[in-house]
């Protein structure tokens, strides 16, 4: 065991320092989900990421990646919070589809889709959930019927993030209409500017279209963009959420970040708030860096061999139950101005903290619920007989 | 940067902790405190001929010169099994410490004895009101005015304040100092004394790290055994989530004591919030962990006859030891308001005390 940084780590860390000094937009850019607009500057944005070679450091070379490791990942992913420098607008390609692309993909699906997902080209929404599918994805009901070289596509697909302005969408779909359940699922990657694709942008709680419904009516793609085999979808859709809750989700300097700014916030006001406020500012410190180093453990874990399993969901429940701590916290200093928008003339230093609780809010919800997630600890960490 | 053990790490934690394993199950615990025992005298001389008292004390000194990383695992096993000897104590704490003192003969003798298993030495520290084990040692360690004294036992006057863990004995210990039982004056004995509250809540958070453990495999077990309405209560989802939250605080405090280990003995502001931080979580953990397992386990949980209450007993009395939460709040607080904070500083080192 050591923890410190190695020469050539810092001197990573000093190179993507240097780079975001220079590069990170000076004006927060407008949000993707509320526009068009806003959208687009975040798809430049991850133009000019790639063309550093920043878009995803642990990406291979040939992909626009630098072939690093996890720790490396996280030293990048620390500097880039610590800039303030834009939300990731492709997360769900870059982090998620994307390695499971390199796990599961042929070659040509490879070259066909990574670099236009690395410079920002194409867009990814996840399309998971249906209405009858929320919690229990195995319900899904979409389907895809094999047509010479096509696939198909029929279905309702709910909650996607950014597909109302995204270009491609990834989800599963029934490819065997006798199969049940986990059986007969196929993971498939459709445009959804594709003939027969309809899209419902839904308002989110803070009223932008974070989300939208897709409804998908006779969508012919060619069988090539199914990834994995026929039916073993499933599979492939558990290597990418295992992803998504274990490590690349929320990357632990998102909620160190978090923290600090909540330390300033706390200093500004101490005197107006009692100690159990400077506890709460204290243990969401003391959270955030918990986090923070038990994703070094499992990045340790990983490049020495290991794989990531339930404790995927150990990660989930503590960073989405940590981050409602810290905001209410932060909202509990702003008191009474707390529910001001940051456009009220007397606002002050409200910041995006309101919209960040919110958010917050949701964390337990997404990448599977919480109580899944204790489910899934229950039965396959603590070996609890299933109900 | 590598947050894993190494190979040597766990092999020595194995050993440690299969000899737990065969030494210490609850029947022994169970034997002692109805013979009103605290120490089973066969047990702790297997220890001591496992050589692993010696596991901070230099080379020189007859010791394995090794470091806190090297001891973690092994502290958190001691709590797992609720080991009533003083094993962590006297390798995590009182050893080193007689062992930076290499020119006091007072204190290289009483090194010596203990490393052989003759005697072991008690410690007193102002962060403790009280010294544990005080009747069953040779010497016990005792701060007056800011210096350090060893005095012998049948030197001081021991008055018995009984706890509730039967394996716990505490004593407000008094005694005459003089010169002959000064071990370091006050200008010598205040960073020993740092380093002896910062090992002793170290080694405290890694034993409640393992009690959270325990209490939770006793539970977990539990669940899978006993049937209500006609199935294992652990198949109903209020118990299962009931146990997954506790392994969530288990798995957020694992990282922060072996972080905590990894960067000890030094003891500047960052150090010393981060072994605050693992006492804090590790506290958290176990006793959050220990009385879920009474609820898990309904009345049987109440009962003297299960064995739940010896690791609630034992969770109890090391979260307050070695300082409060309130104390160790405290010092996490000292740093996120004295230093800078973000997430290039989760391995930073070395301020000193603002
Ligand atoms: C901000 C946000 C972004 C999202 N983005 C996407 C996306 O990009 N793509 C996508 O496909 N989906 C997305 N989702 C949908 C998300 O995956 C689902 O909301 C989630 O899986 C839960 O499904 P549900 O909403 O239908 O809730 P339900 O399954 O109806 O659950 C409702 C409540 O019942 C509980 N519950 C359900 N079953 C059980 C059970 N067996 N035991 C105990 N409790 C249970 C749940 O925990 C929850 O509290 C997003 C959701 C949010 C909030």
């Amino acid at each position: 065991m050591n923890l410190d940084y190695t020469p050539e780590q810092q001197a990573f860390r000093a190179d993507i320092r240097a780079w975001l000094e220079a590069n990170v937009p000076a004006a927060p850019l407008p949000s993707f989900d509320a526009s068009r607009a806003g959208f687009e500057a975040h798809r430049a944005w991850e133009r000019t990421l790639n063309d550093g070679r920043w878009g995803m450091v642990t990406w291979p070379t040939n992909y626009g990646g630098r072939g690093l490791d996890l720790i490396e990942w996280l030293i990048f992913e620390e500097e880039y919070y610590r800039a303030g420098a834009p939300l990731r607008v492709n997360q769900n390609g870059i982090f998620l589809l994307g390695p499971t692309l390199m796990e599961y993909g042929t070659p040509e699906q490879r070259a066909r889709f990574l670099p236009a997902m690395a410079n920002g080209e194409e867009i990814w929404a996840q399309a998971w959930s249906e209405p009858q599918a929320g919690s229990d994805l195995a319900a899904i009901r979409s389907k895809a019927v094999r047509e010479g070289d096509d696939y198909v596509l029929s279905g309702h697909k709910i909650w996607s993030s950014r597909a109302a302005f995204a270009d491609w969408g990834f989800g599963l779909f029934r490819t065997d209409p006798a199969s049940e359940r986990h059986k007969g699922l196929s993971l498939i990657l459709f445009p959804l500017d594709a003939p027969g694709v309809r899209r419902q942008p839904i308002p989110q709680i803070n009223g932008e279209i974070g989300f939208a419904e897709l409804f998908l009516d006779e969508v012919r793609v060619p069988a090539f963009n199914r990834l994995g085999e026929e039916g073993q979808g499933w599979a492939v859709c558990m290597a990418t959420a295992g992803f998504e809750r274990g490590l690349m989700l929320r990357s632990p300097a998102r909620f160190q970040v978090a923290a600090h700014m909540l330390v300033e916030l706390y200093k500004r006001h101490q005197h107006e708030v009692d100690g159990t406020v400077r506890a709460a500012v204290v243990q969401a410190w003391m959270d955030a860096d918990a986090y923070a180093l038990s994703i070094y453990a499992t990045a340790s874990r990983l490049r020495a061999g290991g794989h990531i399993g339930a404790e995927a969901s150990v990660n989930k429940i503590f960073w989405s139950e940590m981050d409602i701590a810290l905001q209410r916290t932060a909202l509990a200093i702003l008191g009474a101005r707390a529910e001001l928008l940051p456009v009220a003339p007397d606002a002050g230093d409200v910041d995006g903290w309101l919209d960040s609780y919110l958010f917050s809010l949701a964390g337990p919800i997404y990448a599977g619920t919480n109580e899944i997630q204790r489910n899934i600890i229950a039965e396959r960490m603590l070996g609890l007989p299933r109900a | 940067m590598d947050f894993t053990f190494t190979q040597d790490q766990t092999m020595m934690a194995d050993v440690a902790r299969d000899l737990l394993d065969a030494e210490c199950p609850v029947s022994s615990l169970r034997a002692l405190s109805a013979a009103g025992e605290a120490r089973d005298a066969a047990r702790w001389r297997k220890i001591v001929d496992l050589g692993l008292l010696g596991v901070l004390v230099p080379e020189a000194a007859g010791g394995l010169g090794l470091a806190e990383i090297d001891l973690v695992l092994i502290a958190e096993h001691c709590g797992y099994f609720g080991l009533p000897e003083p094993l962590v104590d006297t390798a995590g704490i009182a050893l080193p410490l007689l062992a930076a003192l290499p020119d006091v003969p007072r204190a290289a003798e009483a090194l010596e004895r203990t490393l052989a298993g003759e005697s072991t030495v008690a410690i007193g520290h102002p962060g403790n009101p009280f010294v544990l084990d005080a009747d069953a040692a040779g010497a016990i360690l005792l701060p007056v005015d800011g210096a350090l004294h060893l005095v012998d036992r049948a030197d001081a006057k021991l008055t018995a304040q009984p706890s509730i863990d039967p394996f716990r004995k505490l004593f407000r210990v008094e005694a005459e100092p003089s010169a002959a039982t000064l071990i370091a004056d006050a200008e010598a004995a205040a960073p020993l004394l740092t380093q002896v509250f910062n090992r002793g809540a170290l080694f405290a958070a890694a034993q409640l790290l393992g009690l959270a453990r325990r209490s939770n495999d006793l539970a977990v077990a539990y669940a899978g055994e006993r049937t209500q309405f006609g199935k294992p209560i652990g198949a109903y989802q209020a118990i299962k989530h009931h146990l997954a939250t506790v392994q969530v605080k288990i798995e957020f405090a694992r990282p922060v004591v072996y972080a905590a280990a990894a960067i000890s003995p030094a003891s500047g502001l960052h150090e010393e919030a981060r072994i605050s931080h693992a006492k804090l979580a590790a506290g958290e953990a176990a006793d959050l962990s220990a009385r879920t397992a009474v609820q898990v386990h309904g009345a049987m949980g109440y009962s003297w006859e299960v064995d739940v209450h010896y690791f609630l007993k034992r969770t109890l009395a090391l979260s307050g030891a070695w300082g409060t939460p309130n104390d160790h709040r405290k010092r996490a607080a000292a740093r996120v308001f004295g230093a800078p904070v973000g997430p290039e500083h989760t391995f930073t080192r070395g301020a000193a005390h603002g």
